[in-house]
C-alpha cells in the first residue's frame, strides 16, 4: 500500500497541470461545501440563540387556547398564574407574559398589534424591558425594529392603543415609545407592542393573569400543569431545525453539482489514463506488479486527487474560511422578509467534525469513481498492454 | 544448468471462429549465464516465446518451465513475484515510466522488492554506473536520447541482478552506433553478472553479438545455433 501511495504520488506531481486542475476542482468543492455547511450551521445557532434571548428563553408553558397563528384565540389564552410556579416566578426564574389583541393608530392609521405585558425587572430576556420602568403621562411600550419600520415609529413618539377588556368593551390610551430593539426574530417583533404587565392587569382588568409563561433554565425537569402545555424549548425551535433541514436538502443539490463536476474530472482523467497509459500498465505487470496491484495503484491514484486536494483546500481555504466566520457573510436581500429568526449577516460555525466529513465523504466518492473505470485494468492482456494496444 | 526448460510448446491465440498457432511444438533449453537470441522474421512467434518464457503469457500446451516453476502452473501472483524477483525486461519502445526520473526508473524493481533506502540508493548507483547514465539522474525520459532510454531500460533490468533478463527488439529504435554501445553493455554484464539474456530480434546488429542464434520459422525452431560457450563454461543444449 505504502509503496502505491508513493507511486501514485510521483505519478501525480509528474502529471503537471492536468492534476494541478482536477485538485483545484475538487478543492473548491471542499472549501464551498464546508462553507455552505458552516453558514448554515451558523444560521442555526445564531437563530436559536436569537430566540431564546428574545422569545422562547428556556421553553414555555402556554396556556391551553393559545394558539399564536390565530389571533381571535387571544381573547381566550389567559388565566391567572399557577400556583404551582409561583415561587420560581417571585425568584425571577419564570416570567409571565400577558397578550390582548388591540391596534395602534400611528399617524393615523389603524395597525393591529399584539400588546404584550411583560415586567419590567425581568432578566430572562434581553428585550429592553427596563426602558419600561419610567414615569410618563402615557403608557411607557417598547416596539421590535420590524414594528418601528412598518408603523414608522421613533424612540418618543406618541400614538394611540385601542384594547378589549375582559368585559369586551373598546377602552384606548396614550402610549409613548421608549425603545426599539434588534432582534432578528421576527416572532418577537412584527406587529407587537410592549407594555408593562401590570399596567396591562389593569386595563384589561385580567390582574394575575397570563398567556405564556417562560422559565429560565431549559435542562430542568418540568412538571405538567393543569390548562397549559409545556412547550420544551427543543419544540419551540423546531421550526428553525425543519427550516435548516429543508435548506440543507436544497443545498444538497449544489453539493452534488459540485461533487458531480469533481468527479466527472476524476473520471474522466482515470478513463483517459487507462487508454493512455497502456504501455505502462503492461510494464508495471512485467516489472512484477499483478493485474490488481495496477488497479490498486489507479485507484490510490485517483483518490490521492482528493487527499491533494484537502492540502490544496488547506491553503486557501483555511484563511478564507476563519475570515468568513470573522466578517459573515451578508445577505444581498433582507433578512427581515424571510419570516424567521435570521440575522441580515450569518457567521458561519465550522466544526472539526464537519471538516472531516465532508473529506471523508469527498475521499470516498473519488476512491469510488477512481476504482470503477480501474477495473478495466484487471481484464487486459498484460502483453497487448505493452505494446500499447487499445484493448 | 538450465534455467529455462520449455517442452513441446504450442500457443494458439483465438481468431474469429478459429485458433492462430503462433508456436508449435517448441522444445528449447537455456543454461545460466547464455547470452542467447530468438531470430526470425515478424509473426514467427519470437515475443510470443519470451512473453511466455516471461510468465505474462500462458502455453496453450506443452511445459515450461523457468528456474524450476512451471509457467501454466503459476496463478497471477506467483508469476508476477516471478517476474520481481529473478526476470528484468527490456522494450523495443523502452516503457520507461515517463513521469519518473531515470533514478525514480530505476528505482522501481527495488520498491517492488521493498529493499531498504540506503540499499536502493547504492543499487540504483551501481546500475547507471554501468550503463554510463550516473549524470542523468535527475532527468526525466523525454529529455533522454533513444540510446540513453534504452540505457535507462537495460539499467532497470539489471540493477535487481536478476537471473534472466528478457529482451525484445531492444536495437529497433536506435541507430547503429547507439545499438552497438547497447549491446557492448549488455555483453559485459552478461560477462561479469552471469546473467542469462535472452533476446527477440530480427536486427543484424543484434545477432552479430549473439553467443547463441534460435532461428524461428513459422512458430519453429528452424535452427538453432552455438558459436560460442556461456560466461559459465556450460554448453549450450541443442535440439
Amino acid at each position: 500500500m505504502w509503496l502505491a501511495i508513493k507511486l501514485a504520488y510521483r505519478n501525480l506531481i509528474g502529471a503537471g497541470l492536468r492534476t494541478w486542475l482536477n485538485v483545484l476542482v475538487l478543492s473548491f468543492s471542499f472549501v464551498v461545501i464546508i462553507w455552505l455547511k458552516g453558514v448554515m450551521t451558523g444560521w442555526d445557532h445564531q437563530a436559536k440563540t436569537d430566540m431564546t434571548n428574545y422569545e422562547i428563553g428556556g421553553g414555555q408553558y402556554w396556556h391551553e387556547a393559545y394558539d399564536p397563528f390565530d389571533p381571535l384565540s387571544l381573547y381566550d389564552s389567559h388565566a391567572p398564574i399557577p400556583e404551582a410556579v409561583r415561587a420560581e416566578v417571585q425568584a425571577g426564574d419564570m416570567e409571565p407574559m400577558l397578550f390582548l389583541q388591540g391596534h395602534i393608530f400611528p399617524q393615523g392609521r389603524m395597525m393591529p398589534a399584539i400588546i404584550k405585558g411583560i415586567k419590567p425587572d425581568q432578566s430572562i430576556f434581553k428585550l429592553p424591558a427596563a426602558s419600561l420602568d419610567t414615569v410618563t403621562d402615557a403608557i411607557p411600550a417598547f416596539i421590535g425594529a420590524m414594528m418601528a419600520t412598518s408603523s414608522r415609529l421613533e424612540v418618543g413618539d406618541r400614538t394611540t392603543i385601542r384594547w378589549r377588556d375582559a368585559n369586551g368593551t373598546f377602552d384606548a390610551a396614550e402610549i409613548l415609545i421608549t425603545a426599539i430593539f434588534h432582534s432578528n426574530v421576527p416572532s418577537a417583533e412584527a406587529a407587537q407592542v410592549y407594555i408593562p404587565l401590570e399596567k396591562l392587569w389593569d386595563i384589561s382588568l385580567l390582574e394575575g393573569e397570563a398567556t405564556v409563561l417562560t422559565f429560565r433554565d431549559s435542562e430542568a425537569e418540568r412538571a405538567e400543569l393543569s390548562g397549559w402545555v409545556l412547550k420544551p424549548k427543543k419544540l419551540l425551535t423546531k421550526s428553525v431545525d425543519d427550516m435548516i433541514k429543508t435548506k440543507n436538502a436544497g443545498q444538497s443539490v449544489l453539493y452534488g453539482i459540485l461533487l458531480l463536476l469533481a468527479m466527472l474530472a476524476i473520471f474522466d482523467t482515470q478513463v483517459l489514463s487507462i487508454f493512455r497509459r497502456q504501455k505502462e500498465i503492461g510494464t508495471y505487470i512485467a516489472l512484477g506488479y499483478t493485474r490488481k496491484e495496477v488497479v490498486g495503484l489507479f485507484t490510490v491514484e485517483g483518490t490521492m486527487h482528493a487527499v491533494l486536494a484537502a492540502v490544496v483546500s488547506a491553503a486557501y481555504g483555511l484563511p478564507f474560511l476563519a475570515w468568513q466566520a470573522r466578517v459573515g457573510w451578508t445577505m444581498p436581500i433582507d433578512a427581515s422578509q424571510f419570516g424567521m429568526a435570521m440575522a441580515q449577516t450569518l457567521y458561519p460555525v465550522y466544526s472539526v467534525g464537519l471538516v472531516i466529513s465532508t473529506v471523508l465523504i469527498l475521499t470516498v466518492t473519488t476512491a469510488i469513481v477512481s476504482y470503477v473505470p480501474s477495473r478495466k485494468i484487471a481484464k487486459m492482456s498484460p502483453t497487448e498492454a505493452l505494446r500499447g494496444k487499445l484493448q | 544448468m538450465h534455467i529455462i526448460r520449455i517442452k513441446n510448446l504450442t500457443k494458439r491465440f483465438p481468431m474469429g471462429k478459429g485458433a492462430f498457432t503462433a508456436l508449435r511444438n517448441v522444445s528449447l533449453n537455456f543454461a545460466e549465464g547464455e547470452f542467447a537470441g530468438l531470430i526470425g522474421p515478424s509473426g514467427s512467434g519470437k515475443t510470443t516465446l519470451l512473453n511466455i518464457i516471461g510468465s505474462l503469457d500462458a502455453p496453450s500446451d506443452g511445459s515450461v518451465e523457468v528456474l524450476g516453476q512451471s509457467i501454466g502452473a503459476l496463478n497471477a501472483k506467483e508469476a508476477a513475484r516471478l517476474r520481481k524477483e529473478n526476470m528484468g525486461f527490456i522494450f523495443q519502445s523502452y516503457n520507461l515510466l515517463q513521469v519518473h526520473t531515470v533514478y525514480e526508473n530505476v528505482e522501481f524493481p527495488l520498491l517492488l522488492l521493498k529493499f531498504g533506502a540506503d540499499k536502493r540508493r547504492k543499487m540504483v548507483l551501481d546500475a547507471l554506473e554501468w550503463v554510463g547514465l550516473t549524470d542523468k539522474e535527475k532527468s526525466k525520459p523525454p529529455q533522454l536520447s533513444g540510446g540513453e532510454c534504452q540505457r535507462v531500460a537495460i539499467a532497470r533490468a539489471m540493477v535487481k541482478r536478476p537471473a534472466m533478463v528478457l529482451a525484445d527488439e531492444p536495437t529497433a529504435n536506435l541507430d547503429a552506433a547507439n545499438s552497438h554501445n547497447i549491446l557492448k553493455t549488455m555483453e559485459k554484464l552478461n560477462r561479469e553478472l552471469k546473467t542469462t539474456f535472452v533476446f527477440a530480434t530480427h536486427d543484424d546488429k543484434v545477432i552479430n553479438y549473439l553467443q547463441r542464434k534460435i532461428f524461428l520459422l513459422d512458430g519453429r525452431v528452424d535452427k538453432d545455433e552455438t558459436i560460442r560457450p556461456t560466461t559459465t563454461g556450460d554448453h549450450v543444449a541443442r535440439n
